[in-house]
């Protein structure tokens, strides 16, 4: 395959694969023959991934696949085999990522309270606290609600709210596992509007979805993932038109089994 | 929300400090420990005494009322600035053995045999000997202590006195329940049986049912209490001058006369014989 | 049965007289017990939380004492820690033994294997739904598991009132390090033992039943406070 003009040394990308236009940045996340286990399971085996700045990432894949594996894996939140470099800046700082699961966890507090500890645990002056966390709820419109116990509201706005208190992190990478795949159809709308505006704004998303017409709606570029392996990266364009390797051909027409 | 958990938690743990340090800052006042038994603070005879010693001295007496054994133990360890019990063996080891200053006699109750109106064992008298021979010829019910109290203590020496040794031999009634005076007598009422009682706490016993005194009045019966300082040769923050004070009241004219003045039921319980 | 009508009788007239002496008892077994469940909650909730998340050699060993020790009984506590604070002992010079402090320290010992054991099955819990989020969030272990301990903090509650209701019931262990001085540590539970050692079981039982009605009273205010403050919350649980 042709080289990508960064002088790393890489294997030859498998077929179905596109290794990424290089930007002048290096990736924000790299992962290099990264795989991870849990005890005697591989979740994920042979990883070759780099994630840039701007990309609007969509994971698809039977359940099982490895798709949250990969999720917590770019968070850096397990342990792993292989490399995983991320790109720091220029005061050594590494991106900073948010994720959101597919039934957001808030604690038994009001709403604002949320999104207060996830500024306070991310060490953000008092002084700023108050301010981004009002903003991040006006974004998401839940300003009205800031003093409802957040377990009282409905499941998309408790996706929202998670989303606020992501957001309110100014981060780098916002991870989405199946976000919307509880909520019904108009708070599935109102939440992939947000995820939306947030990549516009710049932040990088990488998202896993059952939902093949949200990847094609948001993705930029869209990956499979099969049994703990990277199948298929492609542009969104290219993912849905070109020929695909079989167990991701057979996926997208529904005959793979949902579970693997 | 979670600083202001962490301030409530500093403020609950610098709560609870101030109350433990207020409390030893109260007991700076005039107080004494002494180590008595409960036969005696059953019988109400403290609530008596002590309030007339506060009078007299301004000194707080807090009782610790235990077994007999227990309290001489009190008073070797030093968790005590006077013992007042009713072992005039044990008390003398107590002050031979350096732990106790002078033992001084302060007053005496007795001991009742208590049994059914019918008596079947004839024991009426004021003979106690004979009449624990008659209750083990006649396998009488008989209910026992057995708990290593002064009271079970006395009462094996009397059977003793009586030639039966009731730990190689017991006699048919003979019950041993392990309890205190109150539930023995308890048992003793309604089964009918004799009992071996201390005469203050059959004064104050609600439950006789059927018994009543049978034999009293034997000199072996008299139950001898002993006051004694804790050493502080041997702790040295015993509160010598206070407890001494104690002593001195209670075997001066004004203490024994307080004794005497301590009656149930009109009839008087402990009999003041100290040596002044 | 006749006593225990007999009982609940004098339990009504023993309350209604409002007797001084009895109040006095009261007061100091709730200060007594309060007292040691706070200091146990903030010994207990803090080894509790730290046995959920920490990691390291003998790690198990740690958690199956604390288990073990739930069935300490009381007056093996009350036995070591009088032989702690006798004079004879190591901490005789502090000279609190046969006061209420020592009956305390004796109870705070009692509830906290109790409160850490049940407090560390909270955050257990409680981390298999949201510790991924709180890592995620930038959450170090310990902060984790605190934070689970507020958002269960109802939980929390019940661990709290569990642990107020041994204290409170138990006699062994303030039997033997306070004493049952009348007028100075006397609390109800060794005032319910001197009655039944006296043979006036009526008194014994009606003294239990005014225990009982107290600790009932201080647990219907707290539903009641609970309930006012958490209207929606009745909805979900």
């Amino acid at each position: 395959m042709s080289s990508d003009g960064v002088s790393t040394s890489r294997v030859a990308a498998p077929a179905g694969t596109v290794p990424h236009e290089s930007d002048a940045a290096a990736p924000l996340v790299r992962l290099q023959h990264a795989g991870v286990r849990f005890g005697a399971v591989q979740a994920l085996r042979d990883i070759n991934l780099a994630l840039h700045r701007g990309d609007r990432l969509v994971l698809v894949g039977a359940n099982g696949s490895g798709k949250t594996t990969l999720l917590r894996l770019l968070h850096g939140l397990v342990p792993h085999e292989g490399r995983r470099d991320v790109q720091r800046s220029a005061q050594g700082r590494e991106p900073v990522s948010a994720m959101l699961f597919q039934r957001p966890f808030l604690l038994s507090l009001s709403v604002r309270f949320n999104v207060l500890l996830g500024l306070w645990l991310h060490r953000v002056p008092r002084a700023q606290r108050g301010q981004r966390c009002a903003r991040a709820l006006q974004r998401v419109g839940l300003d009205a609600l800031a003093a409802r116990p957040a377990r009282a509201l409905s499941g998309g706005q408790q996706q929202r709210l998670a989303l606020a208190r992501a957001w309110a992190l100014q981060p780098d990478i916002l991870l989405l596992d199946e976000p919307t795949a509880n909520l019904d159809p108009g708070a599935k709308r109102e939440v992939e509007r947000l995820i939306d505006a947030l990549a516009a704004d710049g932040v990088t998303v990488v998202m896993s979805t059952h939902n093949l017409g949200q990847a094609k709606r948001l993705a930029t570029r869209v990956a499979f993932l099969d049994a703990g392996r990277l199948v298929v990266d492609l542009p969104v364009d290219r993912f849905f038109t070109d020929a695909l390797p079989a167990e991701a051909a057979r996926f997208l027409k529904g005959e793979l089994p949902w579970s693997r | 929300m979670v600083p202001m958990i962490r301030r409530m938690r500093r403020v609950a743990l610098l709560g609870v400090l101030a109350a433990l340090c207020a409390a030893p800052a109260l007991a700076q006042d005039k107080t004494l420990v002494m180590a008595s038994t409960t036969s005696t603070e059953q019988s109400g005879l403290f609530g008596h005494l002590l309030p007339l010693f506060k009078q007299a001295t301004g000194i707080d007496v807090r009782v610790v009322a235990v077994g007999t054994g227990q309290a001489l133990d009190t008073g070797r360890r030093g968790d005590a600035d006077v013992v007042f019990v009713h072992d005039t063996v044990a008390e003398e080891k107590f002050v031979a053995e350096g732990f106790g200053l002078k033992r001084e006699p302060v007053m005496y109750n007795d001991f009742v045999l208590v049994g059914p109106a019918s008596d079947p064992a004839k024991t009426k008298g004021n003979d106690i000997a004979a009449a624990f021979v008659k209750i083990a010829a006649s396998n009488a019910s008989f209910v026992s202590r057995a708990d290593k109290s002064g009271t079970h203590a006395a009462e094996l020496r009397l059977w003793q006195a009586a030639g039966i040794d009731i730990a190689k031999a017991k006699p048919a009634g003979y019950k041993e329940c392990g309890c205190g005076m109150g539930p023995a007598l308890n048992m003793g009422s309604s089964l009918p049986a004799y009992v071996f009682t201390d005469r203050g706490t059959w004064l104050s016993f609600k439950n006789r049912g059927d018994l009543t005194i049978l034999v009293e009045g034997d000199r072996r019966l008299f139950n001898q209490y002993g006051v004694m300082v804790v050493n502080p040769a041997k702790h040295p923050h015993v509160k010598q001058a206070l407890a001494q004070q104690f002593a001195d009241w209670v075997t001066s004219r004004a203490g024994q006369d307080a004794i005497a003045a301590y009656k149930i039921n009109g009839q008087q319980l402990f009999f003041p014989n100290a040596e002044r | 049965m006749n006593s225990i009508a007999d009982s609940l009788a004098l339990a009504w007239q023993l309350i209604t007289t409002a007797d001084a002496a009895l109040w006095r008892i009261v007061g100091l077994s709730l200060r007594v017990s309060a007292t040691a469940c706070a200091i146990g909650a903030l010994a207990g909730l803090c080894l509790g939380a730290w046995l959920a998340v920490a990691r390291f050699r003998g790690h198990r060993a740690a958690v199956w004492a604390v288990n073990s020790l739930l069935a300490l009984p009381s007056v093996v506590v009350g036995l070591v820690v009088y032989l702690l604070l006798s004079r004879s002992g190591p901490l005789g010079s502090w000279g609190i033994l046969f006061t209420p402090n020592a009956m305390v320290i004796a109870q705070s010992i009692l509830v906290v294997p109790l409160i850490a054991a049940l407090s560390r099955r909270l955050v257990l819990d409680g981390l298999r739904d949201g510790g991924d989020q709180l890592r995620s969030l930038g959450a170090s272990p310990l902060q984790s598991a605190l934070l689970m301990l507020v958002h269960e903090r109802f939980g929390v509650l019940t661990v709290g009132l569990t642990a107020f209701g041994r204290a409170v019931s138990e006699v062994g262990a303030v039997m033997i390090v306070g004493g049952n001085i009348d007028g100075f540590t006397r609390v109800m539970t060794t005032a319910i033992a001197l009655e039944t050692s006296k043979g006036d079981l009526p008194l014994a039982l009606a003294l239990g039943v005014v225990l009982l009605g107290v600790v009932g009273l201080i647990n219907g205010v707290i539903m009641a406070m609970q309930s006012r403050t958490s209207l929606e919350r009745e909805v979900y649980v």
